[in-house]
């Protein structure tokens, strides 16, 4: 009997790991970030080139950072919740466009509305490269010291904001 | 005869008179190379070790997509403000982690990863060697026992004594 159980075993036992790693994202990759400060930078705003916004202005409260840029398909799909997010002004929504064209920035938040507390642009990615963006939309949720706490890769969803974001938001708020 | 053989000295000369034209239109794309070609090799083989994270199996170094050439400008200015190539990597993986790394640094969440292919292996090795002992000694274990060898015997000079 041993003789068909142990190789039926190994093999429940390949199956498994080959479950687990098909219902993997390999694009998840997990951030070194998360825990840490958040980088520093100081960027123009979209809207105002005159102004800058630093990463120190937010000190002191719960924000989040989204990542995004008109080239971007996916940020569509996110874009209606985030617009809604903004509204229920549970929590301040900040866009980071990366790699964009003004113009195209300013006439893609007019298109799809805009739920961004402040816009800042990294036309060259560089700040991008500093919070390890490789994939936009990337949404970092930042705590009241400026530490990143959680970083949600590609779209927001709904699942991902009931789930882990708002409660998460919540906790930190209190 | 004649015309083909003009045709084929066209053709074997025709490639001689192109490079001076092309490497016209390549020397404007490929203006940082020709600035520093030393830093560029130096960009090359350090890029060839870290993953690209848009496209997973490529490297730094091969990988087209956007987000790869911007590393590589990045490991190019990193580079020309004299960094090592350690402190290059430990910026790297400050912000993307270990994955970017082709070769991950040993320790506890990737001994499997190192060490899960040895285990495997040897394992394999302990079920060969006990596979091939029994084996052996199957082999070795006569198939009747001595009284019964005694026993077919008669029975066959019985059945021999029978036929005559």
């Amino acid at each position: 009997m041993t003789r068909f159980l142990i190789p039926l075993a190994a093999f429940v036992v390949l199956v498994g790991f080959l479950v687990v790693g098909l219902g993997l994202n390999p694009r998840q990759v997990p951030s070194p970030l998360i825990g840490k400060p958040a980088p520093e930078f100081q960027l123009q705003q979209l809207h105002q080139s005159e102004k800058t916004l630093t990463s120190k202005d937010n000190l002191g409260k719960v924000w989040l950072l989204n990542v995004w840029a008109s080239w971007c398909v996916s940020c569509r799909e996110e874009h209606p919740l985030l617009v809604q997010l903004a509204k229920s002004g549970i929590v301040p929504v900040y866009g980071l466009n990366y790699k964009d064209q003004r113009e195209d920035a300013l006439r893609w938040l007019k298109q799809f509305g805009d739920p961004y507390t402040v816009s800042i642009v990294d036309p060259e990615g560089r700040t991008g490269i500093d919070y390890g963006v490789y994939g936009v939309p990337e949404t970092y949720v930042i705590d009241k010291n400026g530490v990143i706490r959680y970083k949600q890769i590609g779209p927001v969803t709904v699942d991902a904001l009931q789930t882990k974001i708002l409660p998460l938001v919540k906790e930190l708020q209190g | 005869m004649k015309k083909f053989g003009l045709l084929l000295a066209l053709m074997l000369l025709l490639p001689l008179s192109l490079p001076p034209l092309l490497s016209v239109s390549w020397a404007k794309e490929a203006v940082p190379v020709a600035e520093n070609p030393e830093l560029e090799e130096r960009m090359i083989a350090l890029s060839e070790e870290l993953r690209c994270l848009v496209c997973q199996n490529e490297t730094i170094a091969a990988s087209r997509a956007d987000f790869a050439n911007d590393l590589r400008r990045e490991i190019r200015e990193q580079m020309s403000a004299d960094k090592s190539d350690k402190e290059i990597i430990d910026f790297l993986v400050a912000r993307y982690g270990d994955f970017v790394l082709y070769r991950p640094p040993v320790k506890s969440s990737t001994m499997f990863l190192w060490f899960g292919p040895f285990i495997l292996l040897l394992a394999g090795a302990i079920v060969l060697v006990i596979y091939l002992k029994r084996r052996r000694k199957r082999i070795e274990e006569p198939i009747l026992s001595e009284q019964q060898l005694k026993q077919a015997e008669a029975l066959l000079k019985e059945g021999k004594g029978n036929s005559a």
